[in-house]
Formats: structure tokens, sequence, C-alpha cells
């Protein structure tokens, strides 16, 4: 798409009232930030358990078990899940040059999608979860959450099909990841609990792990970054071909790769090696995606430091870049003998949930809260340096602490030390998780603190709906539009 | 076909799915499909009652008959359904795993490394393999410890290992202190965990799993 000139197709304000239903992404925004700041609240909270300093000893209701499940829970299904549907809401629309399906279906979403959101937390913190990592779910929701996804990717996917010939990246991304996910819910959360059991249901749980992050969260951030960056810094993607490698090389090997979450299980040894492999082959194929942003941000790198949504969002492909080489390595099998059990592991999910992906949804954030709420601007740019500095820098920090943490108990365990010492050596590092945690929840609030006041602002006089460019017109739906 | 709806929409999306599906999902589902899946009554009938249970109605008649009614089979098996359901509504798998894999020593500290075979059970769906350890593993538990030091350790785990960051239970148990009906059955859970090993009990005490009780020559380091 480099060669292709981009044609400006500013959306109309008319036109955009007809496409877009606005107030829809902010809520999904404003209630994805929330869940956020709850999610992160009951991280904090089980966090001190390892501390032995539980606020809530003794209380069923508040065992730290079941609050780990509202933590990952959380995250996943209030934060992230509800930040891309906001984000989809917006960018489809504007790609396709057509509303979504239906805007009172999309309504009854919202309110559907926060209903089970609800449904698990109570379930879970009832003592009702589901033993599938990350499906914690209670199984009685797994239906309602699965019709749910399949009329989300309906939603979604009638516009894209009206519209004729190739699409732009971001709906390669988009369609493959609507596609996806509805068949990967299923497969994790109906197939280990009625249909197969032990080591089989054990390869299946996997494949759920990865294909949770590998085909519904990596698809639809990569898909945001391909729309929001080229916008923001208003040229495009430096190469088409590279965005082609990107895509399908992740495409074919991704959802190859479940396994390696149980490697040295019982799961049959030529698996887990094919697993190792199409892991490692990932990590070039995201190499290359790595080097088309890189390329395309070349000559305006001062936009890292005046636009903070580009910082947001480029800091997170660091990042993403760095959990992907650590993943090329912990995956083999020399490094699983150490690492695998221990916090090394957490510290690489924290990584890539928050720091990649939760900082482009923040820089997201950024970019759109005040337009979709109908604001001219943020009520303090100073607070949104704070939050960006003090997330990244405690993030960094969480990190290497985990990591850290990970080599020590790794090793003491090979070394057959006692499990006390190896909690005695922990402590010091889960202390530091803690306060790290602190540190970016108190950023998260002082975020919350400039969301609130920018609402408090007056409305902008003509809410100006931007007449930004859609990327690439040539590529998508819109010449025929 | 690489930028069309109908390419990714069917290549990438259905197709690539399918072929990853198929190739890690069914392939090791049709290398077990023989070995049936055990129900919790035939693990029983194969392996018996573990004494621990027995223990239970023999330490505690007036509350085991209210919980459990007689010691039999049948109410051996609802004891571990329940605890089963325990252990995983708890999130104890979440810090426990349930597997010995072949290297990093693990074979000296919790014993025989797990085969399949032991996964093809009721009880393991979802399979309870687990990805994190903060406690030690289980699936070697059982016989380990005596129900005296879980009752003690389920009830404030620091009482008996000081260190120890597991919470505290107490709902576990009744007003005058003694397992109730949930405590009896996550206790049995635990002592069952390893019971069907042929080296069953594997360890008594200690064991191995504290420091210098494995003599130095056992001790192999990985090429790592
Ligand atoms: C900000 C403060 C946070 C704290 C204190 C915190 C703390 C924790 C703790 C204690 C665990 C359990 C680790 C274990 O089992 O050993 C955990 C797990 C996890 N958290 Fe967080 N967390 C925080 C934020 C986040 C955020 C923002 C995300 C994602 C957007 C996240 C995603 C996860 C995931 C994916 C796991 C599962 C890790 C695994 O099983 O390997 N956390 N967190
Ligand atoms: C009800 C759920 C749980 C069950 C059934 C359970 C069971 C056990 C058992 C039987 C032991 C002793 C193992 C041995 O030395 O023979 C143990 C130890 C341990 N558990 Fe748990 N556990 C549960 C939840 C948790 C959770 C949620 C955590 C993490 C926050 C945890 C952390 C630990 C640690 C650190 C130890 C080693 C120190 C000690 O023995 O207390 N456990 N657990």
């Amino acid at each position: 798409m480099a060669t292709q000139a981009a044609a400006p197709a500013a959306v109309s304000t008319g036109d955009h009232d007809r496409l877009i239903e606005v107030s829809l992404v902010k809520w999904h925004f404003l209630t994805g930030f929330a869940f956020l700041l709850i999610a992160m609240l009951a991280g904090l909270l089980f966090s001190m358990q390892f501390l032995q300093q539980y606020p809530f000893k003794g209380i069923e209701i508040f065992s730290p078990g079941r609050w780990r499940f509202v933590h990952t829970q959380g995250v996943a299904y209030g934060f992230i899940a509800n930040i891309f549907l906001g984000m989809l809401y917006w960018a489809v629309p504007r790609l396709t040059h057509r509303p979504v399906l239906s805007r009172p279906l999309s309504w009854f979403l919202f309110f559907a999608w926060q209903a089970v959101i609800l449904a698990t937390a109570i379930g879970v913190l009832l003592g009702q979860a589901q033993a599938l990592e990350w499906g914690e779910t209670p199984v009685w929701i797994d239906p309602v959450a699965e019709i749910g996804l399949i009329l989300v990717a309906v939603n979604f996917l009638a516009p894209v099909f009206k519209t004729k010939g190739p699409m732009y990246v971001t709906l390669w991304y988009f369609v493959a990841a609507l596609v996806w996910t509805p068949l990967v819910y299923a497969m994790g959360n109906f197939l280990p609990q009625y249909l197969m059991t032990g080591v089989a249901a054990g390869a299946i749980g996997g494949l759920f792990i990865h294909d949770l992050v590998g085909l519904f969260v990596t698809p639809l951030g990569w898909g945001m970054m391909y729309y929001f960056v080229p916008i923001i810094l208003k040229k495009p993607i430096w190469s088409h071909g590279l965005s082609l490698v990107g895509f399908w090389g992740l495409a074919f090997f991704y959802p190859l790769n479940g396994i390696h979450h149980f490697l040295y299980t019982p799961i049959p040894m030529f698996l887990q090696y094919g697993a190792i492999i199409s892991t490692v082959a990932v990590e070039l194929v995201v190499t290359t995606v790595i080097i088309n942003f890189f390329m395309t941000i070349r000559g305006t790198g001062d936009m890292l430091r005046t636009s903070i949504p580009i910082r947001w969002f480029y800091t997170g492909m660091i990042f993403y870049f760095t959990t992907c080489l650590q993943c090329a390595f912990h995956t083999t099998l020399t490094f699983q003998k150490i690492i695998h059990f221990s916090d090394w592991v957490v510290g690489h999910a924290h990584l890539v949930m928050f720091g990649v992906f939760g900082f482009w949804m923040l820089g997201l954030l950024v970019h759109l809260l005040p337009r979709v709420c109908n604001r001219a601007g943020w009520y303090s740019r100073g607070l949104n340096e704070w939050h960006f500095w003090i997330t990244a820098l405690s993030m960094l920090v969480m990190f290497f602490d985990l990591m850290i943490a990970g080599l020590i108990q790794g090793y003491m365990w090979r070394d057959l030390a006692a499990w006390e010492e190896t909690i005695r050596a922990s402590r010091p590092y889960w202390l530091v998780r803690s306060v790290s945690g602190t540190a970016i929840i108190v950023a998260q609030f002082l975020f919350a603190y400039n969301v609130i006041r920018t609402l408090a602002m007056s409305p902008a006089p003509e809410a100006a709906p931007d007449g930004e460019a859609a990327p690439d017109p040539t590529a998508g739906g819109l010449a025929t539009a | 076909m690489f930028e069309t709806k109908s390419g990714v929409f069917l290549v990438a999306g259905l197709g690539f799915f399918a072929l990853a599906f198929m190739v890690m999902g069914l392939l090791p589902w049709t290398i077990y499909r023989n070995e049936p899946e055990a129900t919790v009554a035939e693990m029983i009938e194969q392996h018996g009652i573990v004494p621990e249970f027995v223990e239970f109605a023999e330490k505690f008649p007036d509350r085991f008959k209210e919980y459990y009614g007689d010691c039999n089979a049948a109410s051996f098996e609802a004891a571990l359904r329940r605890g089963h359901r325990i252990y995983v509504g708890e999130a104890c798998w979440h810090c426990h795993s349930q597997f010995v894999r072949p290297v990093s020593n693990e074979a000296l500290r919790w014993g025989p490394v797990a085969d399949a075979k032991e996964y093809q059970n009721e009880l393991q769906r979802p399979v309870l393999f687990g990805t994190r350890r903060v406690g030690p593993d289980l699936s070697r538990e059982a016989a380990h410890r005596s129900n005296d030091w879980h009752i003690a350790h389920f009830h404030k785990p620091s009482s008996v290992v000081p260190v120890s960051v597991m919470p505290e239970y107490p709902w576990f148990f009744d007003e005058d202190g003694y397992p109730n009906r949930d405590g009896m059955a996550i206790i049995t859970y635990v002592q069952w965990l390893g019971s069907w090993i042929k080296e069953y009990p594997y360890f008594l005490g200690d064991g191995p799993r504290g420091p210098g009780e494995v003599e130095e020559e056992k001790l192999k380091f990985d090429d790592i």
C-alpha cells in the first residue's frame, strides 16, 4: 500500500452520525476502563496473599484464589473485550463506509456482555469456577457467552461483506479475529468439559490458553495498530508486502502453538516439538511486523514525544517484541526445565497482556476518548504524561522483578532446596511486584481523574468528527462505497 | 486470495484454525481414544478407599455420619467429587500443579513422572495439570502427610509452615474446629491424589522434599 496514493476519504459530519453510534464507543470505553480498575485491584489484593498480608483473611467470599479468577477474567473479558468492542464500533464503519448490522443489537450486546461479566464474577466468587485456565467462567454462562460472541461476529462481518474488492490490512485482522474468537471459545469451553478427558483435554486446554491471546487479542490489537498508527502519523504503512507476511504468518503459525503451555506433560512428544517450532516461527513473523512499523515511523520519530497515543503504541510494540523474543527462548525445552511453573511466566503474561495490549488500549483511549465524549481535548496533558511514565516504568520494574524471581525459583527447585526456602527467597520479589502494581494502579487513577475532569468540561462547540482519512481508500471497499 | 474477504474468512479464519485444531487437538484425542475414561466408581473399585477417609469415620464418627453416612465406596465417591469441586472452585490448581516432569530433578522431589493413564478419569475433566507452582505439586500427595497435618494446615497454613503464603480456609471447619463436610472432602481428595501409583505411598514424612534428604550421589543435574 506504500505505493498507493492515500486519497483523503474524509467522513462528513452527517455521514459520521449515520455510520457510527458514538455513544456506544464511549460506553464500551468507559466500562472497559472501569473493569481495568476493578481487575487491577483484585490483582493487588491477591498479590498481598503472597506477602502474608491478605486483608480479608478467612472470609469465604474473599478467598484469595477466587479473587485471582476475578483478576484474570476481569482483564480479559471486562477490560480487553470491552475496549476492543468500542474500537470495532469506531473503526469498522469507517473502513467499510457502512454501519454495523443493527444498532439495537449493538446496544443489546453491550448490556448482555456486561451481564455476562458480572455473572462470571459472582459465579467464581461463589466457588463455581470451571477448571480451565482463562475459561474459569462457570459452565452455565459459557453457552450465553458463546451466543454473544457469534452475534458480535455477525454484527461486524455484515458491513464488511457488503463492501466490494480487496480489504485494507486492518480488516484482514478483524475478519479473522471475528471468525476465530467464537470458534476458540467453543473449542476451549465445551470440548474438555463434555467430550474429552485427561491428556487430550490438556492439549485442548493449551490451545485455548494460547488461542485466546493469539487469535482474539493479538489480531484485534494489530488490526487496531494498522488503523490508528497511519492515521495519527498521517502517512501510510511502510511496506504492504511485510503487512501480508505478518498477517498470513500469524494466521498460519499462531493456532499451532497451544501445546507449548504443557511441555514435558504426557502429551505426545512429537506434538510438543511441533508446538515449539511453530512458536519460534511466530517470533520471526513478529519481527517483520515490528520492522514494518518502525520503518513507518522513521522520519517522524518526533511524534513519540509530541503524541502520547503514538508513544503508548510504540512502547507497546517494543514490549511486544520483547515478549515474543522471550517466548522464543522460554518455549525451548532447555529453558522450560527452569522457568516453567515459576514467576517468570507470570512476568511474561503481564508484559504481554498489559504492557502490550493494555498499553495500546490506553493509547487508544487517550486518542479517542475526548472525541467520542464530544470534548475539544483533555483536561490536562500533564496528567496524561504522568499516567504514561508511571505506568511504563512500573511495568518494566514488575517485569524484570518477576523474571528474576522466576529464575531463582526455577534453579532452587531443580537444586532440591526445601520448598520453604524457595518461598523465603521469593518474598522480596513478591513485595516489589505488589509495590510496582500499586504504582500502576495509582497511575490509572490519575488517568481516571483526568477522564472525569474532561467529562466535566463543557462540550466542544461543534463536534467536528475530525475529517480523519480512512487509511486506505483504494484497498478497502471505500472506492466502491 | 491474500486480501479478499473470502480468502481471509475461509483460508485464514476457518482453514488454518481447522488445520491446527486437527493436528494439535484431534490428533492427541485419537491417540488416547482407546484409553477409556474411568469413572470415579471404577477408580475406587480398582484402587480402593484411602485409609485417611476411613480414619475420618473412626475419629469423628458422629460428624462423619451426619455428613457422609456410612463409610463405603459410595460415600467415598461423594467426598472425592465434593473435594474436586472445592479444589477447582478455590483455585488450588492455580498455585499447585498435578504433574511431575521428567526434568529438573522433579522425580526425586515428588515421585514417579506423570503418566498419561493417570489422567484418564472423570476428575480430570478438564485436566488439572496446572501451569503455576506457588506451592508444591500435589499429584503424589496421597499419604505424604497425616490427616491431622492437613487439618492444621488448611485451618492456618502458617501454624505448620511458618513462611507459607497459602490462604487460610476456616470455612472448611465447624465452630468447634473440626473439619466439616467440605473439610473432610478436600482432605480426602488430596489424600487420594497419587494413591493409584504403584509406589504408593511414595514418601512418608518429609521425604526428599527437604534439603539433605537425598543422598548426594542420587542428585543428578540436568545438562543445563
Ligand atoms: C496492576 C497491578 C497488578 C497486580 C498487583 C497483579 C497481580 C497478579 C497476581 C498476584 C497474579 C497471580 C500470579 C500467580 O499465580 O503467581 C496475576 C496473574 C495474572 N495477571 Fe495480574 N496483576 C496486575 C495487573 C494486571 C493487568 C493490568 C493485567 C492484564 C491486562 C494482568 C494480567 C494477568 C494475567 C494474564 C495473569 C495470569 C498469569 C499466569 O497465570 O501466568 N494483571 N496478577
Ligand atoms: C483449597 C485449595 C488448596 C489446596 C487443596 C491446597 C493444598 C495444599 C497442600 C496439601 C499443601 C502441602 C503440600 C505438602 O507439602 O505436602 C500445600 C502447600 C502450599 N500451598 Fe496450597 N492448597 C490450596 C490453595 C493454595 C493457594 C491458593 C496458594 C497460593 C496463594 C497455595 C500455596 C501453597 C504454598 C506456598 C504451599 C507450601 C507451603 C505450605 O505447605 O503451606 N495453596 N497446599
